[in-house]
């Protein structure tokens, strides 16, 4: 049987990052860093047109050029579809790609491949290339995208794996759907008053240090090896493939250190590249994206449009939620029809409390823009700034404080959440968040605002937040550990660390689990070939879907140690305990230690001691925040500045304080950026203008000087240790929480972001 | 192609490089992984290294320019390295840890110009250096740690 638990403390404890010495002393580490010496540089020849059809290509005279070793155009590859979106397949995002295509859908799409020597030789060859071009009617404006005589996607091997989401490229439409419950209609004609408001947000850059970039060889058995910074190296495995048009049992994916993804590098944006350029040379090849490619053909969060209608009675209750998106998938589809589900899922079931119906309607479009993928929040954040700004909007209307309007109306633990696919709040303390933001904030002295002696108005405005733990019934984490020489442990995870930590904090899990410390967990992640299956790291999965596994596979690797113990002792295994340093007889003195254990199963083919446990969940336990923002509005300029921001997560339990304050901090710092200065502009004809940090301007670290955080934690007992997520619902507070503190500052209500001092100064004051 | 003297690391090289290669581009060709780009505009401090003593973003040094000079890089800072690291790891703040060399660089060449910096004097004089990870809170808890530590051994 299993046993007391010894006092290890390895979950709650500010354990530091494995890799911590690594990263910081500057070891090589990074892909760029380990890739084989001579590897081709991979560079892409851009399409200069929005929407374009290549009537001549003429690349012998590059083909030619000095040290290039191959240059590859829409003639050289397979005609095969597929998407770049990291998800579990059958994807929700159409096969709408080609590795190159004739169709030119946006500026940027690759027109050719080149592979030289050096990049000199490579952007030298690429010059030399001859492109007739013809020009077609371009789709920049998502409003008039469905139905437009001009098809984005007119191809006959155009493939929608999930019908059912309404994918039609004879309508350039990627997603049509609606959910509801109640009647909506009646619920708005019986409120008191309606809300009836458009917001809109762009199509934010994760800017990530390290860009996009992958290297590839083919290994000893005629294979091909992948290393790629990715967050999903097993859909990078499927996703290559298919391009590729080979068996899957002739890729492998490696992931080393990563140097930042935010959901940018869910999706396979480059490694299709090198990886044509090996399989047509043999020679290892290496793409590595520069900041402006990485600013202008990537995967930035979608922009949408969001028509909320939301209805409430005289005394603040929320009857009715109603909201519209449209979103702007750009020219291909990945990440489209399930981003856009969360802008109502993951922002309409906050107000669950006295809600009578909600309507959820949503429209996800072809244009001939970048396309979109996956950032942080993932629609969650674009939903969050339009119904919590219109709960903002509500509060002044009735003239009522918004916090009040908020405790009427949140959501309450084992509440049922309509909009939340019916799922129950098995663990929430929202409430309490709420209650200790305002506190830290000083919400009941500062708000609304005050005039300050220079003349500058200092005001507040705040948000909640919630996000998921994993996708409902299709998230995988498996992990495998076995026990080695004199009792360690190796943990193998397909789960990849992209700078978060997740190695740490499974470890931490693990250490908890079998009672030893967490230097005695090796951590071992990802290659395809060797790492137990998981679907990545995104959607907030990590730490519940995959820390489940954890729990799980350490149970059964428990109970094999007991039971080989047992033997060694010649008890049955009911007699004996296991304490994390030996299995003892439970009652009597014999015991055998865990070193003893480990070396007898190297012994004469006695019993192997491994464990591999999948997990997965039926449900996705909400995280959820409170944010409150302190701002200082220059009535002469418009200028705003932060003065301080708070945030306070319930994420369940917390399993690494350190961990967990530094993800809030940095998701809190993402969400100012886009709210106050992140501004992606794209000029008539669709070239991205901010392609670099210059004129796409992230926050600095003068630009906030103070983001302070805290917890409250619930206990969520379908996770590991009571734990939930927390990477992705700490971006969402800070964009309605600003405008709403901008608002009480200058009366001018923002509903496309980003909040500029052009707008504030040249807005309607309401 | 040129040929280029100068001493890195405390060690005397000679590298090969075009005219307008630049320093970045020369240490990573001769095996410097501490140094990385983050950009092309000079904005995010990831390249940063130290030139005769003085902190400078090395995408922005012509290669030929170093000639005759002292180069030195996290690689060549090892132990100061491992202490500032440590402060860093205690905070969890290096998280995917990309932008940590360029910013290790420069907090050890604030260290020598102003060891008793404030919160604001911390922000101003690494504002060149992004992050897109930690969101610079823990970074600043970071380096009030580290300078803290350096100021208790001088006084010690």
């Amino acid at each position: 049987m299993m046993d007391e638990k010894k006092n290890v403390q390895a979950v709650g404890a500010p354990v530091r990052k494995k890799d911590a010495e690594a990263l910081t002393t500057g070891k090589p580490v990074y892909t760029e860093d380990i890739a084989p010496k001579g590897c081709l540089c991979v560079k892409l020849m851009h399409s200069p047109h929005a929407h374009a059809m290549i009537e001549e290509i003429d690349v012998s005279r590059a083909q030619n050029a000095p040290g290039v070793a191959c240059v590859v155009t829409y003639k050289d590859v397979p005609d095969v579809r597929f998407t770049q979106a990291g998800q579990t397949y059958p994807e929700f995002s159409p096969y709408d790609r080609l590795i190159l295509d004739r169709h030119l859908r946006c500026v940027g799409d690759p027109v050719a491949i080149v592979a030289a020597q050096t990049e000199r030789q490579a952007m030298a060859a690429m010059k030399l290339i001859r492109v007739k071009y013809r020009i077609l009617p371009a789709i920049l404006d998502p409003e008039e995208a469905i139905d437009n005589e001009t098809l984005i996607h007119p191809e006959e091997n155009w493939r929608a794996l999930v019908p059912s989401c309404g994918a039609d490229n004879r309508r350039n439409l990627i997603a049509r759907g609606e959910d509801a419950e109640g009647d909506v209609e009646a619920e708005l004609q019986a409120s008191d008053i309606v809300i009836d408001r458009v917001y809109t947000t762009k199509a934010n850059q994760q800017c990530m240090m390290e860009t996009f970039r992958a290297f590839t060889r083919m290994d000893t058995y005629g294979r091909l090896e992948i290393v790629s910074s990715t967050q999903v190296p097993f859909h990078v495995r499927r996703i290559i493939a298919t391009a590729l048009d080979i068996p899957k049992s002739r890729v492998r994916v490696i992931k080393p250190r990563i140097g930042g993804g935010f959901g940018a590098k869910q999706t396979a944006i480059c490694e299709q590249y090198p990886a044509i350029v090996t399989m047509k040379t043999g020679l290892p090849a290496m793409i590595v994206y520069t900041r402006e490619e990485s600013m202008t053909l990537s995967s930035p969060r979608h922009a949408m449009r969001m028509h909320v209608r939301l209805g409430a009675m005289k005394d603040g209750t929320i009857r009715a939620i109603d909201l519209h998106t449209l979103s702007n998938s750009g020219a291909y589809g990945e990440h489209g029809p399930t981003t856009v589900g969360l802008s109502g899922h993951k922002s309409i079931p906050i107000y669950t409390h006295n809600m009578k119906a909600f309507r959820f309607a949503w429209d996800v479009v072809y244009t001939n823009t970048m396309s979109a993928g996956a950032y942080r929040g993932y629609g969650a954040t674009q939903g969050l700034f339009a119904v919590e700004s219109a709960v903002n909007e509500l509060a002044h209307a009735l003239d009522m404080d918004p916090s009040m309007i908020r405790e009427m109306n949140i959501v309450r633990e084992g509440e049922r959440m309509p909009a939340y696919y019916g799922e129950i709040a098995g663990s929430c303390a929202m409430d309490r968040c709420l209650a200790r933001a305002k506190e830290m904030i000083g919400w009941d002295r500062k708000y609304p605002a005050h005039t300050m002696p220079d003349g500058h108005i200092r005001a507040v405005g705040m948000a909640l937040a919630m996000q998921g733990s994993g996708i409902s019934g299709v998230d995988t984490g498996a992990v495998m550990i076995r026990l080695g020489d004199d009792g360690i442990y190796n943990m193998a995870i397909g789960a990849t660390d992209m700078g978060t930590g997740c190695d740490t904090i499974l470890a931490q899990m693990a250490a908890q689990s079998l009672d030893c410390p967490v230097d005695n967990i090796t951590v071992h992640g990802v290659d395809t070939d060797t790492s137990p299956y998981d679907c990545g790291s995104y959607a907030s999965s990590t730490t519940y879907v995959t820390g489940m596994a954890v729990v799980k596979t350490c149970e059964e690797l428990r109970g094999k140690i007991t039971r080989v113990g047992a033997k060694l002792l010649g008890i049955s295994p009911e007699d004996a305990l296991f304490d994390g340093d030996c299995v003892r007889e439970a009652e009597g003195e014999r015991s055998v230690s865990l070193q003893e254990i480990a070396n007898a199963h190297m012994t004469a083919g006695y019993e192997d001691i491994s464990a591999c446990v999948s997990s997965g969940s039926p449900i996705s336990p909400p995280p959820f925040m409170a944010g409150c923002a302190e701002i200082d509005l220059d009535p002469l300029t418009g200028e705003v500045k932060l003065v301080d921001y708070v945030g306070v997560v319930d994420c369940g339990t917390v399993i690494n304080p350190n961990l967990a304050r530094v993800q809030t901090e940095g998701g809190i710092m993402q969400g100012i950026g886009m709210t106050l200065m992140e501004c992606p502009t794209m000029d008539d004809r669709g070239r991205t203008v901010s392609n670099s940090f210059l004129q796409y301007k992230i926050p600095t670290r003068v630009d906030a000087p103070s983001v302070r955080v805290e917890f409250e934690p619930s206990y969520e007992k379908t996770g590991p240790f009571g734990a939930k997520s927390i990477g992705e619902c700490v971006i969402n507070t800070p964009a309605p929480a600003i405008a709403d503190a901008v608002y009480n500052a200058s009366g001018v209500r923002v509903r496309d972001l980003p909040i500029t001092a052009e707008k504030i100064l040249l807005g309607d004051r309401e | 192609m040129m040929e280029i003297r100068f001493k890195l690391n405390g060690r005397d090289v000679t590298a090969m490089a075009e005219a307008d290669d630049s320093l970045y581009q020369v240490l990573r060709s001769l095996g410097i992984s501490s140094v990385k780009c983050g950009c092309e505009t000079t904005n995010c401090g990831l390249c940063t290294v130290h030139m005769d003593g003085k902190a400078v973003l090395s995408c922005s040094v012509p290669a030929p320019r170093c000639a005759g000079h002292e180069i030195v890089t996290l690689e060549g800072l090892q132990d100061e390295a491992k202490r500032l690291g440590a402060c860093l790891a205690d905070e969890g703040a290096e998280q995917c840890g990309f932008c940590a060399p360029g910013l290790m660089m420069n907090v050890l060449a604030l260290a020598k110009e102003n060891p008793g910096a404030s919160d604001e004097e911390i922000d101003a004089y690494m504002a060149g250096n992004l992050c897109r990870c930690s969101g610079y809170m823990s970074q600043r808890r970071a380096v009030r740690r580290y300078l803290a530590m350096i100021a208790q051994e001088v006084s010690a």
